[in-house]
């Protein structure tokens, strides 16, 4: 397995994890990235922000768990389900160890980020937020953790504002403190932007809105799969993540929330599994997690996350991270040498996670795009659902290419060199 | 290279026909493609004694494809009637583009489509479905 020999091989002294690892030699487990993409080409897959393409370990458990392992959870009296249903709660206590959770009561099952914010935003919102409070959210949001919180306003008389950002893509620190010191009720922003890149400094923010009195949902769908991340010691009050970014199945994600926040929350959708008892006059809850978890879940989707969990623990966090920031220092260098190419976000590699984000003079990003298309590379362009951050910086779109395990510097280089082909054919 | 960027196209959004804006002008709509942010804003003059599109010019931003579009389609209006731009069928568009154009790139080529048809028929209208289109 290419796992293995990577892990052997590449990096023998598991103790530096600084050095990374050969990304190339991850591919082998990834049956789609062994297709050639057009004009037989070897696909360059610099699109994992949006998506992560899976190993064959992640595929086999999907295809195991309905050949050995399928029945619904938490309903049989019978050994199939009971083992379904131990499968389940194991990918349960998986996330939660992943993530560093004290506890995996605190972890539920949803479908992705996107439905774990709607989760709070719908449960802890309406239950707590009234007219004339505060919410705050930044301007670097994915469209996921914005809409809901307009929403949310709208519905409730609420005020929500936008910490602004800096030229290079950072939150604007003295905008944010000016935000709390007005006493919001809640903090709700990204650990990774979707759309920049840029790394916030989780825990700083977290007690300074903490002081202020303010509760946090950090929106850790793009940290979660390329870190070390530990909500315990990031300190906040929410988290939230999707399997299909992190080597997992589409279908299932999580949110996890701080146990007294969740109790207290009223539920999100109602029906079977949730309850703990119905009669026709009304109805008693289960407890958390199930409480949030209304009618059949992803089942195989959670054995399946099961083995995404055990192939990025094998690698290791902190040499996924170190590996992705080799990639964006190679690819933030060659990228800034080109001449018309501007570059978003922070420079710094500190502050910036395998995500690059660029223009090119006269060449619309779905131009971009379409040329990188036909040498083989798939990247993104548009507006990464993160309108506002178009907006911010005065420009329609970017080109975006974003960095996962099996990426290697021989992708920057196919980029960098497409790049210039993209350049030569419009200028003609 | 991509056949989608052939000579024509990119001769067309390098040196855009008809690109301005008329002042004053008869008829006149803008609109956008919020997946990737092209903006088209098209002004047609009509001819006062037979309501014929006399003259035409459009403005914008966006890609390659949403720009050469524009030039091509606004390069077939003049002396037409109100009723014939109306009546335009779409597929001759993306024929007279010449290039096949994929599910993702549609409403990049379509976009001046779709202004010319709000400025003729005064307001806003759907995207041409995809099924009628195929060539």
């Amino acid at each position: 397995m290419a796992l293995q020999q990577a892990v052997e091989t590449a990096v023998p002294d598991r103790r530096r994890p600084e050095r990374g690892f050969d990304g190339a030699a991850l591919r082998a487990d990834f049956p789609i990235l062994a297709e050639p993409a057009r004009n037989g080409q070897r696909l360059v897959y610099l699109d994992s922000a949006a998506s992560s393409q899976k190993p064959r370990s992640v595929i086999d458990a999907l295809s195991d768990a309905y050949e050995h392992h399928y029945a619904n959870v938490h309903r049989g009296i019978y050994q199939l389900s009971e083992d379904a249903t131990e499968r389940f709660e194991e990918a349960r206590r998986r996330v939660a160890r992943f993530i560093g959770a004290p506890s995996e009561r605190e972890v539920v099952f949803v479908r992705n980020a996107t439905e774990a914010i709607n989760l709070v935003a719908f449960a802890w919102g309406r239950a707590n937020v009234r007219a004339g409070d505060l919410i705050v959210s930044t301007e670097m949001e994915h469209h996921a953790n914005l809409v809901p919180w307009q929403q949310l306003a709208a519905e409730t008389g609420a005020t929500l504002e936008y910490v602004h950002l800096t030229d290079d893509g950072r939150l604007d620190r003295d905008d944010l403190a000016r935000l709390l010191a007005r006493g919001p009720k809640l903090l709700a922003f990204a650990h990774v932007s979707n759309a920049l890149g840029t790394i916030n400094p989780v825990v700083e923010i977290t007690r300074q809105a903490h002081a202020a009195g303010a509760l946090v949902l950090l929106d850790a769908a793009q940290s979660v799969p390329h870190m070390p991340v530990s909500v315990g010691e990031l300190g906040v009050d929410f988290a939230v993540l999707s399997g299909h970014k992190m080597l997992g199945p589409s279908g299932i994600g999580a949110l996890w929330g701080r146990r007294e926040l969740l109790d207290a929350m009223p539920p999100f959708m109602t029906g079977g599994n949730m309850i703990r008892r119905v009669t026709l006059e009304g109805t008693e809850w289960n407890e958390v997690p199930w409480k949030f978890e209304a009618g059949t879940p992803a089942i195989a989707e959670a054995m399946a996350l099961t083995a995404a969990i055990d192939y990025l623990e094998a690698l290791g966090m902190d040499r996924v991270r170190a590996h992705e920031r080799s990639l964006f220092e190679a690819g933030w260098a060659a990228l800034s040498s080109l001449e018309g190419v501007q570059l978003l976000g922070p420079a710094d590699p500190d502050l910036h996670a395998g995500v690059i984000s660029f223009v090119i003079d006269g060449i619309h990003p779905h131009d971009v795009a379409t040329v990188l298309d036909s040498e083989g590379i798939a990247v993104r362009a548009g507006h990464h659902c993160a309108q506002p951050v178009m907006l911010r910086y005065d420009i329609p779109a970017t080109t975006r290419a974003s960095f996962y395990v099996y990426n290697a510097p021989d992708d920057v280089d196919r980029l960098t060199d497409a790049i210039r082909a993209a350049q030569r054919l419009f200028a003609g | 290279m991509d056949n989608l960027y052939r000579d024509f196209i990119l001769e067309h959004y390098r040196n855009p026909h008809n690109k301005g804006y008329l002042d004053p002008h008869d008829l006149h709509f803008e609109d956008s493609n919020p997946t990737c942010g092209d903006e088209l804003s098209m002004t047609l003059v009509l001819d006062p004694e037979h309501q014929h599109i006399a003259d035409v010019a459009f403005d914008g931003r966006g890609c390659a494809i949403s720009q050469a579009s524009a030039s091509i389609l606004t390069d077939e209006l003049r002396g037409m009637s109100l009723d014939e731009a109306r009546e335009m069928d779409p597929k001759a568009l993306l024929e007279g583009i010449g290039v096949p154009i994929g599910p993702a790139r549609l409403k990049c080529a379509l976009l001046s489509y779709k202004v010319l048809q709000g400025a003729v028929r005064g307001g806003e209208t759907a995207w041409p479905e995809a099924v009628d289109l195929a060539l």
